[in-house]
């Protein structure tokens, strides 16, 4: 598996914030993405998503089982990842484990159709310490409990690109080394993960992206 | 086809829990339909003749109203760009969450009109008329006003643009509701109008997913 980014150009409001940026991450290594705020490490992760049209460039997905070649252009690439960005989510009306099964059936994919929903928002729950809070509203949950609701969403259903925008915010360091385990346990499987963040993480198979400023150009 | 049910559930059971919208639609409908009798003064006559037309207008405010959290709630919290990573094209989800809407706020308001019909000194007969119309015409009030919310969903106060945008678009609903009225009530009991109103509500259930997910897609840039 392979993802592959062509010439890459992305544009914030007629502002560059990153320039003809090409990289290819193979199967089963995460990419991390640094820089200082307003790089683009965000505008990056929502190119590679396929929310964001870059201005030039293209997105691709290769060798994934049980499709051809994907690329953003047509949304494909966007169905086969988990995105977790700076918002969570979360429907604080719903309860924990509602949040979660609504996502494992919504998010489901083929290879997720042998193990029953019940199955997965439970080994999804315990994964994130967060059985013990499954029938609360979410609306009651702390900011680090909420941002371990968002991230078990990685765990309900299985895909292959994993886009998480600076996904330690508001986490303890109990649940920072959880949540390490679980990008190293999907790097294992041969899945592909892009990671912006401040701090570092210590993944097993690491790929560096240094975004800078682009300055405006007339 | 599963993933489309899903989420239809889920913005119902939402709607339910939050109450808030249908609570204030309910309300607001009410004292619309209150106000009118005091300002024009009790003649029954003049009251029992613009009745219909009344709820009708009345009931399209009270929808507006909560067209503005169709996706704008699902847009602040982050859960909009999710549904977005779905395997349900933009267009269902869209779909899920017009219906969603006309069942939790545009039947309740339907079936609220002939208590109103009281306050108004409505024709008996015609209240079974009144809701079969409501009922068929009301569709293509959350379809049409998901477009709206669509193309506002980032505009500061885009509730009040909600309202500009989309009651225009209302007009051939009230139009044909009332006249489906009229005619069914009429000497010969049947109506082309009625065909007409569920005419549009059909075409604005398949042509406006269509709008409102293109809108989308540009807002999530």
């Amino acid at each position: 598996m392979q993802l592959i980014a062509e010439n890459l150009t992305l544009e914030r409001g007629n502002r560059k914030v990153a320039n003809d940026l090409s990289f290819q991450l193979e199967g089963g290594t995460a990419l991390v993405l640094t820089g200082p705020n307003g790089a683009g490490k965000s505008t990056l992760l929502r190119a590679l998503a396929g929310y964001l049209r870059p201005a030039s460039g293209v997105v691709r997905l290769r060798g994934v089982e049980g499709a051809g070649e994907a690329d953003s252009e047509s949304g494909e690439v966007r169905e086969m990842c988990h995105f977790v960005g700076h918002l969570d989510g979360i429907k604080t009306h719903l309860t924990a484990a509602e949040n979660l099964s609504f996502w494992a059936k919504y998010l489901a994919g083929p290879a997720d159709a042998a193990t029953p929903v019940a199955v997965r928002v439970e080994d999804a729950l315990d994964r994130f310490a967060l059985a013990a809070l499954a029938e609360i509203p979410a609306g009651y949950l702390s900011a680090g409990q909420k941002r371990r609701l968002a991230l078990a969403r990685l765990a309900v259903a299985a895909r292959p690109l994993w886009l998480l925008d600076e996904p330690t915010v508001s986490l303890d360091a109990a649940s920072t080394r959880v949540l390490v385990d679980a990008i190293d346990a999907h790097l294992a499987g041969g899945g592909l993960a892009v990671i912006a963040t401040h701090i570092p993480m210590q993944l097993a198979r690491v790929e560096a992206i240094q975004l800078g400023r682009v300055e405006a150009q007339a | 086809m599963s993933a489309f049910v899903d989420l239809l559930r889920r913005d119902l059971k939402l709607a339910v829990r939050q109450g808030g919208a249908l609570g204030t639609a309910l309300g607001f409908y009410m004292l619309v339909v209150t106000l009118l009798p005091l300002g024009l003064g009790a003649d029954l006559n003049l009251l029992s003749r613009i009745a219909p037309g009344v709820l009708w207008i009345a009931l399209l405010l009270a929808a507006l109203l909560s067209l503005g959290r169709v996706f704008s709630s699902d847009y602040e919290d982050g859960t909009l760009d999710i549904l977005a990573t779905g395997r349900l094209p933009m267009e269902l989800v869209v779909a899920a969450k017009a219906l969603a809407h006309w069942i939790s706020t545009g039947i309740p308001l339907a079936l609220m009109a002939p208590v109103l019909g009281l306050l108004l000194n409505l024709e008996i007969g015609a209240y079974p008329l009144l809701v079969g119309t409501m009922l068929v015409g009301t569709p293509a009030i959350s379809f049409i006003g998901a477009v709206g919310a669509a193309l506002t969903l980032r505009a500061y106060r885009g509730g009040l643009l909600i309202a500009l945008l989309v009651l225009p678009l209302y007009v051939p609903t009230l139009i044909f509701g009332m006249a489906a009225i009229n005619g069914l009530l009429g000497a010969s009991g049947t109506s082309s109008a009625f065909l007409i109103l569920a005419a549009v509500s059909l075409a604005s259930a398949v042509l406006c997913p269509l709008a409102a997910a293109a809108a989308l897609r540009l807002q999530m840039q």
